[in-house]
């Protein structure tokens, strides 16, 4: 049996924000559970005394003076949006089954 | 065809510095030769032609006037996609980011730029770095310039063939499970992965954030430290990034490797290994025997649970990393969004290839509620244990030896349709990300079609000086690293 349906495919994709087509839903499905079914052996290493490590460094909070500081300015962080209005980013309307 | 008119950095900066070659003049070197070579190739995804050379200008203005320019005046270079340069585009090959335009500089470019190095382009990659082929990048693959039927390893796949058919002779790329070394090794060139948090990732397109550091691509090792002290030290940028001392990277004349304690795990050399690349690399262990290192054997215990390990947890940031990209501040938007989720979606959907889908597919998969003990946080467990290997290694050597890649080049095309093989092509490299140890490729002999073969030496937390003074030793006695291609 796969380890992944279709259906949890198209659930994680809701949650990453993915749009797939059924083509492509499919193929995952089978491809993650390929990849997932590998992944299993981690599963024969006993861990129950081993602490998770999420930083290859012994390294805590990086602080530094709360001092004022320049930042870009804001025609140089709209530069890049896909739309902009009155210095703001701005988005299509999609409410009341408005397109863009 | 146009030549590099010179083999080596060092050789470079020095006739710079008598002033008996100029900035511009090394500029229209490399700017021919990328005109001669690159459109086979395919290692540039952008040229800066008219700002490289007002640059140059530039800089042999300051040497007219008797100044000095830093230590890699004049000297052109390129850099990976996906570190962020105000000149051109930053890309990450992806369609995502294809009209994107950094507003700031990333911290290596503010350091080569104070050093005086004339950064000429930007490199192809697979995209957002994902991949060890660069068949992964939206604007096509790199070929291998030993034989442009193979892939050129990846993901920093353009600044390895960049130095290999000296276009440059020195690049930075980025490296998170291997990108530096993998592509180094298929392309016979030496390439450095500095320890986690050496060089400041500020302005570079975050990967897997536990895992990425920005590291050099060059002829040589001594070239290599040339380039990995201009850009190493602390930033207050990169939180993550060391307040180290960067004095020691530099290589002496004649440093002896007497005594140096080589490790070389059973585990480097088991099933899967091609026997060429093994007969290479016991060679070269070798070879530095003979010249007064002592082999000693060490072990990697859990090396065989790296690959899983590595995918799980750098799938897992890859999705939390690349939530960024949602179509609203910058990159791709959609035209026609069915509602307010689809912005996001059919954005995504859109800007990212296949392979970035995949891997934020897995991270959002064993991220997710349900599967996370089974899957992330077992694998930041098993981390531990595979660091904690590594640092028993070290006690009893100085630098681990193996082999960097599996195989030499493969063909293109030849594991596109198999994520799984392709994953496999990096099982020797993850090791030194999760343990956040430095790591370089050193060229080290050749396959009998000709296809180059890479050693890898691993050292111990910022030991970045024991590994270039070992492979400097290496590269006096061989002459494997100054093969150029056709």
């Amino acid at each position: 049996m796969r380890m992944v349906t279709e259906a949890e495919v198209r659930h994680i994709a809701h949650l990453a924000r993915l749009r797939l087509e059924d083509a492509q839903a499919a193929q995952l499905s089978t491809q993650l559970s390929t990849i997932l079914d590998y992944f299993q052996q981690l599963q024969s290493v006993d861990t129950s005394a081993v602490p998770a490590t999420t930083h290859p460094l012994p390294r805590t909070n990086a602080l530094r003076d709360d001092l004022p500081s320049h930042s870009l300015p804001q025609d140089a962080v709209l530069r890049n949006a896909p739309m902009q209005e009155a210095g703001c980013f701005t988005l299509p309307k999609v409410l009341d089954g408005g397109g863009a | 065809m146009n030549a590099m008119p010179f083999d080596s950095l060092t050789a470079m900066c020095a006739a710079v510095a008598q002033r008996s070659v100029s900035a511009s003049e090394l500029c229209g070197a490399a700017l021919a030769r990328i005109a001669s070579r690159d459109s086979q190739l395919h290692a540039f995804v952008d040229v800066w032609a008219d700002s490289a050379t007002r640059r140059a200008a530039e800089i042999d203005v300051r040497l007219a006037r008797g100044e000095s320019p830093g230590p890699l005046a004049g000297v052109p270079i390129c850099v990976k996609d996906n570190i962020c340069t105000r000149v051109g585009h930053t890309t990450c090959a992806s369609r995502m980011l294809a009209d994107y335009r950094s507003p700031y500089d990333a911290h290596v470019i503010d350091m080569l730029e104070s050093a005086g190095a004339n950064v000429i382009g930007k490199t192809n990659l697979d995209e957002f770095a994902m991949g060890s082929s660069s068949e992964n990048s939206a604007l096509g693959p790199t070929q291998n310039p030993w034989n442009t039927q193979c892939v050129s390893g990846g993901s920093s796949s353009g600044s390895a063939a960049a130095v290999a058919a000296r276009l440059t002779l020195a690049a930075l790329g980025s490296d998170t499970g291997g990108s530096i070394r993998q592509p180094a090794a298929l392309c016979g060139v030496t390439g450095i992965k500095p320890t986690y948090g050496r060089v400041s990732r500020y302005g570079l397109v975050a990967f897997g954030s536990s895992l990425d550091q920005i590291g050099v691509f060059a002829v040589s090792a001594a070239d290599a430290a040339l380039v990995l002290r201009s850009i190493s030290g602390h930033d207050p940028r990169d939180s993550t990034s060391a307040d180290r001392p960067t004095s020691d990277l530099v290589i002496e004349n004649g440093t002896s490797i007497k005594g140096l304690r080589v490790g070389v795990p059973a585990a480097f050399f088991g099933d899967g290994l091609n026997a060429e690349v093994a007969r290479a690399v016991i060679a070269a262990c070798d070879a530095l025997c003979k010249m007064g290192a002592v082999r000693v054997d060490v072990s990697l215990p859990h090396s065989q649970y790296c690959l899983p390990t590595y995918y799980i947890i750098s799938s897992a940031e890859a999705s939390s990393n690349l939530a960024r990209f949602d179509g609203v501040h910058y990159g791709r938007r959609t035209p026609a969004p069915r509602d307010y989720i689809d912005v996001y979606a059919a954005s995504r959907a859109e800007g990212f290839g296949d392979e970035v889908k995949r891997r934020i597919m897995l991270g959002t998969y064993v991220l997710s509620s349900g599967y996370y003990d089974a899957f992330y946080d077992k694998a930041s467990r098993v981390r531990t244990l595979i660091a904690d290997d590594y640092a028993a290694a070290f006690k009893a050597c100085d630098v681990i030896l193996g082999p960097t890649s599996p195989m030499p080049a493969f063909r293109l095309g030849e594991k596109s349709h198999d994520p799984l093989s392709m994953y496999l092509a990096d099982v020797y490299t993850l090791g030194a990300n999760l343990a956040g140890v430095p790591a370089i490729s050193v060229p080290c002999g050749f396959t009998a079609d000709g296809l180059p073969i890479g050693m890898q030496l691993t050292g111990n937390h910022f030991c970045e000086s024991v590994l270039l003074r070992a492979a400097a030793a290496y590269q006096r006695e061989t002459d494997w690293h100054t093969r150029k291609p056709p």
